[in-house]
């Protein structure tokens, strides 16, 4: 068997060291998640009437957030505003703000997309019944569209959760950032711990992002 | 003379600048069963879906009970509570199971009591042989048994007409049978109603009055028997001959 570097992990805080740094990656995508989906929610109904202001705008952003690499907005976020604008942002701030700008584009295109796959005929069957616009968006458009949207957004959340990995070059100290720590400062008395150590990251970040994506599966063959 | 429950006069309806119907007028009485025929695209459907304002119209006006419909009226989703309209395609809510598809309009729309409707809706389902299927869900339906559910939800409004846009047309052949014997025994009860259907035999069997469309206007208005054996009309004559088969037998020619 070779040397894994495994007993890294048990000396000194190490263990409780990468599960710190586990919480700041999932504090930062999980403060950035609620913001998207707010805010992707809200926009992402106005951007469902065809022709809109709201349509526009979410057209053009989203264009933006699909070409642009995360890496390049987190260095514009972190490094550019602060000799430009005299920002001083956190990293991890940074860091919220380009997911959440992220994630809400993301976010409001699934909720676009949800609310106007419901066919007319819906709406105009529950039309013809009487109900006014509020209540037919209350008890026949959302469940469904919420419905279509879990999955999706759920997947979005763990593509986050992925992509914090990212952060650790603007200075912040999450899983991976601690890792590397921990292998630098152990790099005499246990040369082999990269591997026990970055398959424990491994088998973290695993362990965070695999119930979400079970339940989404869960939910979505509920409501097939 | 029974009271008349729908006018339409002078209706005209242009999609994109191209007229569907001009200057159509028709009234319906209070419990008269108007059954309206026509080839495909002659507008018939476009008619019912003006009447309850899910088409803007563009010259004319529609009554209910002497009320103007309007597109944009204020008043229009109680005007819409009085119009049952059952579609093609049944457009049950897929998220609800049977009893909440008849519950939803009349207990947030009309706020009446969710016991009392229950106990309704539970009632008019047997009468069309679907009380056991209370709490399955729209998917686990036959075709059939989805557009009774519609027509139950249609029901449960007790609204003053009901329009059958074509309820048949998505049906397996033997299931037409059980949606249509439901449309009879409505008849029987003297409710009124608007139907649009490719079912000569139901046609002739359920109306009271039959109204050819063609042409963007009402060509030719009869009783069934008239139109049915002596149509006034040539058009009339060929469009009853398309649903017609003559094949010459060998010995014959």
């Amino acid at each position: 068997m070779p040397d894994l570097g495994l007993e890294v992990l048990w000396k000194g805080k190490n263990f409780a060291r990468l599960l710190g740094g586990l919480w700041v990656a999932l504090r930062i995508s999980l403060i950035s998640a609620g913001i998207s989906v707010l805010a992707g929610i809200l926009l992402g109904i106005a951007a469902s009437r065809k022709r809109s202001v709201s349509s526009v705008v979410l057209r053009i952003w989203l264009s933006v957030i699909h070409v642009m690499p995360q890496m390049v907005l987190l260095f514009l976020m972190y490094f550019g505003t602060t000799r430009a604008f005299g920002w001083n942002l956190s990293g991890e701030a940074a860091a919220v703000i380009v997911f959440s700008l992220w994630g809400t584009a993301e976010m409001a295109d699934l909720v676009r997309g949800a609310v106007t796959s419901i066919p007319v005929i819906q709406r105009e069957s529950v039309e013809a019944l009487g109900l006014k616009p509020g209540q037919i968006y209350r008890w026949i458009i959302l469940p469904q569209a919420v419905r279509r949207l879990i999955p999706l957004s759920i997947n979005l959340i763990t593509r986050m959760i992925k992509t914090t990995s990212l952060v650790t070059l603007l200075g912040v100290v999450e899983i991976l950032k601690v890792a590397q720590q921990i292998i630098e400062a152990n790099r005499k008395a246990s040369p082999n711990a990269a591997f026990g150590v970055y398959l424990t990251v491994f088998v973290m970040y695993y362990l965070a992002c695999r119930p979400l994506s079970l339940a989404a599966k869960k939910l979505e063959k509920q409501w097939r | 003379m029974a009271e008349t429950v729908l006018s339409i006069s002078h209706l005209t309806k242009q999609f994109d600048g191209q007229t569907v119907l001009e200057d159509l007028s028709l009234d319906v009485s209070e419990g008269e069963v108007v059954v309206i025929v026509g080839s495909s695209g002659c507008g018939k459907s476009t008619l019912l879906r003006c009447i309850n304002a899910l088409e803007e119209i563009q010259g004319g006006e529609i009554r209910l009970r002497g009320e103007l419909i309007r597109h944009d009226g204020k008043n229009l989703p109680e005007l819409r509570q009085k119009i049952g309209m059952v579609f093609q395609s049944y457009e049950l809510f897929p998220h609800l199971t049977v009893l909440e598809n008849l519950l939803l309009a009349p207990v947030k729309a009309q706020k009446r009591s969710r016991n009392e409707v229950r106990e309704e809706a539970l009632a008019l389902l047997e009468r069309v042989g679907l009380k056991e299927k209370a709490d399955s869900w729209p998917r686990q339906l036959s075709g059939g048994q989805k557009q009774r559910v519609a027509i139950v939800r249609a029901l449960i409004m007790h609204p003053e007409i009901l329009l059958f846009d074509e309820v048949t047309a998505a049906l397996d052949p033997e299931m037409v049978r059980e949606v249509l014997d439901v449309i009879v025994s409505l008849a029987d009860q003297g409710r009124t109603m608007l139907i649009v259907t490719h079912e000569m035999s139901f046609a002739r069997a359920v109306a009271d009055r039959i109204i050819l469309l063609e042409d963007r206007r009402i060509l030719e208005e009869s009783s069934p028997d008239q139109f049915f054996t002596a149509p006034k009309t040539e058009q009339a004559r060929k469009f009853l001959q398309t649903f017609e088969f003559i094949r010459k037998k060998k010995e014959e020619a």
